[in-house]
């Protein structure tokens, strides 16, 4: 059973030296309880309290990094089983796979054309997190030259996909200075591949058939010295690879099981008969620490980078939108003004309908640290003060020829303290639904379609 | 070395709901729809029986909408303009049941009303042997106007009509009440708000085997975070006994991924975000498969491939 914080910390020094970086032993304690830190932190633990902790004091799901010449990634370190109970931490890596049996120039190509995609999502960049190379060719040339050019072209982290330990060391030669991630010891090469990891410092996947054979080969391979471990249990099919990832999450979390204790490896895309952007969606949700795609198309990438944002998103934090004035179909000096919070949600309801609606509108996003409309108003934080200093740090007057803004109708009782902020403005009191935007502009605002 | 696997205990279940009524019940269906019964977390069979997978509805309208992607209008080409073609395309492109959507106005501009809306209703039940579910434009006037007129039109045929919402729902529930039909329940995200409707709405009487229990979804990419922990959250407390979130939840990701920018349009967003008709539709098979795996009964639709899509997901994901 895990132990509590202060059974842990009745094992520590209990000197507060600081040196694990936590302020005191109390609050390393309260980390290692909540499986956020590990017990290598404090140098000065005793053997017999390193014994005792060991088994408690680690993550049940393992955090393992790779890293390319400039970007790193970090899977793993997962507490929960669905994100309501806390959130999911770290994203899963989303990986392109590529094989040696291509072109060097078609690599290239189709490395660059990758990294060229780049796509904002509310203010936050998404794209590829690295990609594949697998030895297809069995040979060990082809297999070195197509890892030199993936290299050449992009400085992210990779994936070395090698059957044998001759393939694997071949594809590792060319990839000093970084961390890439080595696929794969199996039953029959677990031993070299072990000792292949080892040298390079590098993270390792097991892969198995079974979950029992799984767990038999990282036991082989934890025995060996290898600790960063990245599972494939070689899944196919939706229905098995939920049951799967279920089951691998479940054995990590509730029962503490540590030879499956590490972020998983999925491919989605492989198998007869695959929608790969679907099956990719579920992993996401259900528990992947990377997702190797056969396509890179934006058409797909796009949907499920954001489908990643959405489901790692602490709901304790709601996405916010960066306070400002936004344009919504061009508007002039005589466009409607409307006031709003920063809520993502409540901004895209009412940016969304202002837009179908075909209106030119000014929207003004106040800081509501992220609140919708009546709960920030009912916590101070959606106040007439607030919105006045909005429309004037925002420069509002100097975009448009008129004084009119429009609030929201569930703040109705704002208008007449907002007057007075705002001397000379006329307060217009919208409707309470976004969805009746457009019908409000076509009757109240002067010269109305 | 033998693996125990971690399995977890139900105490609850999801109420069965059947939408629709064949001949011998009193309808003109030829086939009902049953949703629900769940016993354990989505299609975790190793733990639970699953009775029924969950089902694909199209969405139509009584009148071609003016304002949705032309990739809907390409998808459906001339059968929008008559609400009996559609439906008849819907039932053709694989759909459970038909989920139709009363409009505001009529074509010629004038409010909608109750005589058309029985008569788009009729024309609807006698093109299609599939259960249906009609819904009004959500005005509230004007719902319980044109939805009592349906309910009594179609009275006996276990439609599913709506929607119900916690600032008007007494009329509708009435009219499922009078004429035998089950009721949409719904509410913005919140499982304290889903429970509380439902109890609204059984307390005048309605059975809970005909309440089914939108918890509302946003898009991808546009709040479906929210709906799709709401929805986990609900299961959960289902399958923990908590009788008022035990109703099958229907949601329509079809109406929120046809919302955005992402898919409605294709010119003007951009370049990086790729081809317009592959986008679109991954946004909405996307919204609609994640879905499945917070516990969705029912997914309504509006392209027909995405219908195709989620459906082999379904298969897979259902087979056992």
């Amino acid at each position: 059973m895990p132990l509590t914080g202060l059974e842990i910390y009745k094992l520590l020094p209990q000197t507060n030296c600081k040196e694990c970086g936590f302020p005191t032993c109390l609050a390393f304690a309260m980390k290692l309880a909540a499986k956020q830190a590990e017990l290598k932190g404090c140098p000065y633990v005793s053997e017999e309290s390193k014994a005792k902790l060991e088994a408690a004091s680690s993550p049940p799901i393992r955090l393992v990094q790779v890293a390319g010449d400039e970007q790193k990634l970090e899977v793993g370190n997962e507490t929960v089983l669905f994100r309501h109970e806390k959130t999911f931490y770290h994203r899963p890596g989303v990986f392109l796979h590529l094989r040696d049996t291509e072109a060097v120039e078609t690599l290239k190509r189709r490395v660059t054309e990758a990294e060229a995609f780049q796509v904002d999502y509310v203010g936050i960049r998404l794209g590829l997190d690295g990609f594949l190379v697998e030895a297809a060719s069995g040979a060990e040339a082809a297999f070195a030259a197509a890892v030199g050019a993936v290299r050449a072209a992009s400085k992210k982290p990779l994936i070395l996909m090698a059957s044998t330990p001759v393939l694997a060391r071949a594809g590792l030669q060319g990839c000093a200075g970084t961390r890439p991630l080595l696929h794969a010891a199996t039953a029959e090469n677990a031993a070299a591949m072990a000792e292949i990891a080892k040298a390079a410092k590098v993270p390792l996947v097991a892969r198995a058939e079974t979950l029992e054979a799984l767990s038999e080969l990282t036991a082989v391979l934890t025995a060996a010295g290898v600790e960063d471990i990245v599972l494939d249990p070689g899944m196919q099919g939706y229905r098995q690879s939920l049951h799967t990832l279920t089951h691998l999450r479940r054995l990590a979390l509730r029962k503490n099981f540590r030879p499956l204790g590490f972020p998983i490896i999925t491919f989605p895309g492989l198998g007869e008969n695959v929608d790969e952007p679907l099956a990719a969606a579920e992993h996401i949700a259900k528990y992947a620490g990377f997702i190797v795609l056969e396509s890179a198309e934006p058409a797909a990438l796009y949907p499920l980078l954001v489908l990643r944002q959405n489901i790692y998103t602490d709901p304790q934090k709601p996405i916010q939108v960066q306070p400002g004035v936004y344009e919504i179909n061009s508007p002039d000096g005589e466009a409607p003004v409307l006031v709003t919070t920063n809520f993502s949600i409540t901004y895209f309801a009412v940016a969304n309908e202002v837009e179908g609606a075909g209106w030119p509108a000014w929207l003004v996003v106040t800081d509501a640290e992220g609140m919708s409309v009546l709960t920030a108003w009912a916590a101070g934080k959606f106040d007439a003060e607030r919105i006045a200093k909005s429309v004037k740090g925002f420069g509002v007057a100097e975009k448009v020829g008129h004084q009119r803004l429009i609030i929201p109708g569930q703040v109705a009782v704002l208008s007449g303290e907002l007057e007075e902020e705002l001397p000379g403005w006329q307060i217009m009191v919208g409707p309470r639904e976004a969805v009746d935007i457009g019908a409000f502009l076509k009757t109240m605002w002067p010269n109305g379609k | 070395m033998m693996l125990e696997l971690h399995k977890e205990k139900s105490t609850g279940a999801v109420r069965t709901v059947t939408i629709g009524a064949t001949k011998d019940q009193g309808g003109t269906r030829a086939r009902t729809l049953t949703l629900g019964g769940a016993t354990a977390l989505p299609f975790l069979d190793f733990e639970g029986t699953f009775p029924n997978p969950p089902a694909l509805a199209i969405e139509i309208r009584d009148r071609k909408p003016d304002d949705w992607s032309p990739l809907l209008y390409q998808a459906w080409g001339e059968a929008m303009q008559d609400p009996a073609d559609w439906a008849r395309a819907a039932e053709a492109a694989g759909a459970d049941l038909i989920y139709l959507g009363l409009s505001a106005a009529k074509d010629d501009g004038s409010p909608n009303d109750a005589v058309s809306a029985r008569a788009t209703a009729r024309r609807v039940l006698e093109a299609t042997g599939l259960p249906l579910a009609v819904v009004g434009p959500g005005q509230a006037g004007l719902d319980n106007e044109l939805i009592v007129a349906v309910a009594e039109e179609a009275k006996g045929e276990r439609l599913l009509i709506g929607i119900c919402e916690d600032k008007n729902y007494r009329t509708i529930v009435a009219a499922a009440l009078a004429n035998d039909h089950l009721v949409q329940s719904k509410t913005p995200m919140d499982v304290n708000l889903s429970k509380q409707l439902v109890i609204l709405i059984h307390d005048m009487g309605l059975p809970l085997d005909r309440i089914v229990m939108d918890p509302t979804t946003g898009a991808l990419g546009y709040g479906i975070e929210y709906g799709y922990s709401v929805m986990e959250r609900l299961r959960l407390a289902a399958l923990q006994g908590d009788s008022m979130t035990q109703q099958p939840m229907l949601v329509n990701p079809g109406e929120e991924a046809w919302k955005v920018k992402e898919s409605k349009v294709g010119e003007g967003v951009p370049a990086v975000w790729g081809d317009w008709s592959r986008r679109a539709l991954n946004w909405e098979a996307l919204t609609a498969s994640t879905l499945l795996n917070s516990g969705a009964d029912l997914l309504v639709l509006r392209h027909p491939e995405s219908l195709r899509r989620v459906r082999a997901v379904v298969q897979d994901l259902a087979a056992s």
